[in-house]
């Protein structure tokens, strides 16, 4: 009889070759596919950013002209939030929120394929501007009335909105995954006080997708309406108001925040008790907070707006609610602070980038702070400070808790070690290329240095933080260079991770690096917030002492209540599949087609969507999901 | 060691045992937000335009027609709930026949739309007329997207009702068709109180 690894490896297979490759629904396969397109569209954002540095270097240099300047800077914010930081960390979720939880897929495995193509077509369709050298040029905030046919007659804007719906799709459905992933596949006894606090942050972070994104969705479709059939939503000649654009796209905006860092935070949560060797400091207040951000921050997008004009009243609410939303971020803050007091740290690369993190965020939330203030935002709005503020509590607050995560959780998904020398190499030329690239904006920027302006007159006491800012630009590109190799070099010969090389407390490191299909050898009964170190049965993956489920009679996830994790079901899963992949393609098709005015096109695409939906649900007898 | 979970626990579930019951609540949520933010651009762009409303020399819109619509409409749940509610006891007929009534009813208001109510409003006004006449239709439009969705998704159920695909424990698909169903009708209601009933109070 063979034994449950040769029965479960047999359930859970998947096909080899090109017939795998575009048809796999396995979690881990689309979670690294999400990161390494992620992080290749991350190292295009970082070219653009290097290029607008260098036409920053120094005062009226002419290495770029007004309009490619305009369409780097528009496209390096489009890259670096849609395209890599709500990408790479659905990927860290999409990798590790099944495996910290016990779970062998997510809910909906070809959802999941799907979100992952649509998201690799969208980035094509976005970066295909560049071919025709009209990618967006207004900025990601895209403000009306310049982004209106009359002021941008090309492509460029129709990119931008229409890619945004594009990816939109794989967004809402990535999150809505994430949603009943994380409340209903949880492994028995994981009850809501024992969720890793990682999960918490992709749980709000999806919560707010769900309704933040709309939004953003509805204002490109009636951007698109506007420009391309005459509509009239922000035309104020009509009854129109442009003002009603800054309203939809911010009230997504300021969420979005918060959607690319709580589960950044989440990622910080995740490795500071592992590095500090102590459970975390006020688990509950943690939570609390994530969850108490995510709301307030669907209060406060009218500090984007302070300088429009609004009525008083309105603005004094907002303010309010913005001075009130740094307070549970400082719980978190504090919360980390007292583990790390508290605990005995390891300083290796991943706590480096964590305390990196702190450190660089502590700052980039101060200057936020100041903008609640109204009249200091109005003073100091359009200025390379606000720049220097949102690079704070982005990189800060979002690319050093991934590269932590790259350090920490790396050797999981490639099974080895990455190189200590490296990472912590890359850990200083990061830290400190950043803040030389971005501090000294600060002070450009109260001098009155504008934003998106691609130049500047010499001698207005400027120059020499735009030397130094763009200098520390370059350390910090090394720096990302310096870990790319890195993971390179080590995937291949770095040494064997073994399945819990940092003896983390979460799921993840209770089964091998990496993970076989199938994930677990049998799903854990949780007793304890800390699993993998309260229960060391768990270890190895191999059948618990105390009561665990192989769940080996078929192609199967457990369905479990939402607050106990009490089992109530047996889940058939849906296999692999090539028609997510042939929807996505259709997609892609049907936006071009909209884009060039193809309607007879679009129709034919559209049709094919639909066939492409019928394959996908077509019943095979094989889930339950009829 | 515990093998018998697999024995013990049910192998179909619908409501919310199901990942898909979930996964369509969630839908719903965020299309509802969609809506949200629909009906207030309507009112944000209608506060600012001045006291006449609608602007220029565009009549208020005649109740009389989107009445009847709105009947049509919503009576259509009923059915759909009748076939939901019968196929949770086993009945093949209830399933078939309510999906086919609550089919027909939501097809003669897309018709009535395309075809009456919409040429009428065209007669007078147009997406490009000005900022109304883009907010009626575009409105009204993304409505009636959700209405041709629903009668789509009828449709494959119906085809499946027929072969026998569904039965007492075995239904998710109807479950989830008939939430989105009621949920298109409940969007109607905020709809018709928009675009119907705001400008003539």
């Amino acid at each position: 009889m063979a034994t449950i690894a040769q029965r479960l490896g047999a359930i859970w297979s998947e096909s080899p070759g090109l017939v795998g490759f575009i048809s796999t629904v396995d979690h881990k396969r689309i979670g690294l596919r999400y990161f390494y397109t992620g992080v290749i569209f991350f190292i295009l954002g970082g070219l653009e950013a290097l290029l607008i540095r260098v036409q920053l270097a120094q005062a009226r240099l002419e290495i770029l002209d007004p309009e490619a300047y305009n369409q780097l800077f528009s496209m390096h914010g489009i890259t670096m939030m849609f395209l890599f930081a709500m990408p790479v960390l659905s990927g860290f979720g999409n990798y590790f929120v099944p495996l910290m939880i016990g779970a062998r897929d997510m809910a909906f495995p070809r959802l999941n394929a799907f979100g992952y193509w649509i998201f690799l077509a969208g980035g094509i369709f976005m970066y295909s501007a560049f071919l025709t050298g009209s990618a967006p040029n207004d900025g990601w905030f895209n403000y009306l009335p310049l982004g209106d046919a009359d002021f941008s007659p090309g492509l460029n804007i129709d990119y931008y909105a229409l890619g945004l719906i594009f990816l939109g799709i794989s967004t809402t459905g990535g999150a809505i995954n994430f949603i009943v992933t994380i409340l209903k596949m949880r492994a028995p006894g994981m009850t809501v006080n024992r969720i890793p606090i990682f999960v918490w942050g992709e749980l709000a972070m999806a919560f707010q997708i769900v309704f933040a994104l709309p939004l953003l969705t509805l204002a490109c479709v009636l951007l698109f309406l506007q420009r391309r059939f005459g509509f009239h939503f922000f035309d104020a000649s009509a009854g129109g108001d442009p003002l009603l654009w800054q309203h939809l796209f911010w009230i997504f905006g300021h969420p979005e925040v918060y959607i690319v860092v709580l589960p950044a935070f989440g990622i910080a949560s995740a490795i500071i008790p592992t590095h500090a060797r102590r459970p975390m400091v006020g688990y509950t207040y943690i939570v609390l907070a994530e969850l108490a951000t995510a709301l307030i921050g669907f209060g406060v997008w009218v500090h984007h707006m302070f300088a429009t004009g609004l009525p008083q009243m309105t603005m004094a609410f907002i303010s309010a609610a913005s001075f009130m939303v740094a307070i549970p971020s400082g719980v978190q803050v504090f919360a980390w602070l007292a583990t790390l007091v508290t605990g005995r740290l390891v300083l290796r690369t991943p706590m480096l980038y964590i305390l990196g993190f702190v450190a660089t965020f502590v700052i980039g939330g101060v200057t936020g702070v100041m903008f609640s203030a109204i009249p200091f935002d109005q003073a100091t709005t359009d200025s390379m400070f606000v720049v220097a503020h949102l690079h704070y509590v982005l990189v800060g607050g979002a690319v050093f808790p991934m590269f932590a995560a790259i350090y920490h959780w790396g050797p999981k998904m490639t099974g080895r070690m990455l190189d200590e020398r490296f990472g912590k190499l890359s850990f200083w030329l990061v830290f400190f290329g950043f803040n030389l690239n971005m501090f000294p904006l600060h002070i450009s920027g109260l001098l009155g240095q504008p934003r998106r302006t691609y130049t500047y007159e010499p001698g207005l006491g400027w120059d020499i933080h735009n030397l130094i800012s763009t200098l520390g630009a370059f350390m910090l590109g090394i720096g990302v260079l310096v870990v790319i190799v890195d993971w390179i070099r080590s995937s291949r010969r770095g040494l064997l991770a073994g399945d819990d090389p940092w003896h983390g407390e979460t799921l993840e490191w209770a089964t091998s690096s990496p993970p076989p299909h199938y994930n677990f050898l049998t799903v854990p009964t949780v007793r304890s917030k800390e699993p993998n170190w309260d229960q060391p049965d768990l270890k190895g993956g191999q059948a618990p002492k105390d009561g665990g489920h192989p769940l080996d009679g078929g192609h199967t996830t457990l369905s479990t209540s939402m607050l106990d994790a009490t089992p109530q079901a047996v889940v058939h899963m849906p296999h692999e599949s090539p028609w997510p992949f042939y929807l996505s393609v259709a997609l892609f098709v049907l936006f071009f087609a909209f884009l060039l005015d193809a309607y007879l096109v679009a129709a034919v695409a559209g049709l094919a969507s639909m066939g492409a939906l019928m394959g996908w649900f077509w019943p095979r007898g094989e889930t339950q999901e009829t | 060691m515990d093998r018998a979970i697999e024995e013990v626990l049910p192998h179909h579930a619908s409501g919310p045992r199901a990942y898909g019951w979930w996964g369509m609540v969630w839908l719903i949520a965020t299309e509802a937000t969609l809506f949200a933010a629909l009906i207030a651009t309507y009112f944000f762009l209608r506060f600012r335009s001045g006291p006449q409303w609608p602007p220029g020399d565009i009549p208020a819109p005649e109740l009389e027609l989107p009445l009847i619509m709105s009947a049509i409409l919503l009576a259509s749940s009923i059915p759909v709930h009748f076939a939901e509610a019968g196929i949770k006891k086993g009945s093949q007929a209830r399933l078939r026949w309510g999906l086919l009534a609550g089919f027909l009813l939501g097809a003669i208001f897309f018709g009535v739309t395309v075809g009456i109510e919409w040429p009428e409003k065209l007669a007078e006004f147009t997406p490009r007329t000005n900022v109304y006449g883009s907010l009626f239709f575009t409105i009204t439009g993304f409505h009636l997207s959700h209405v041709l969705v629903g009668l789509l998704i009828s449709a494959w159920a119906q085809v499946r009702a027929w072969n026998g695909a569904f039965d007492a424990d075995k239904h998710l698909t109807v479950q989830n068709f008939a939430m989105y169903w009621h949920f298109v009708d409940v969007v109607w209601v905020a709809v018709f109180a928009t675009i119907y009933l705001s400008p003539i109070l």
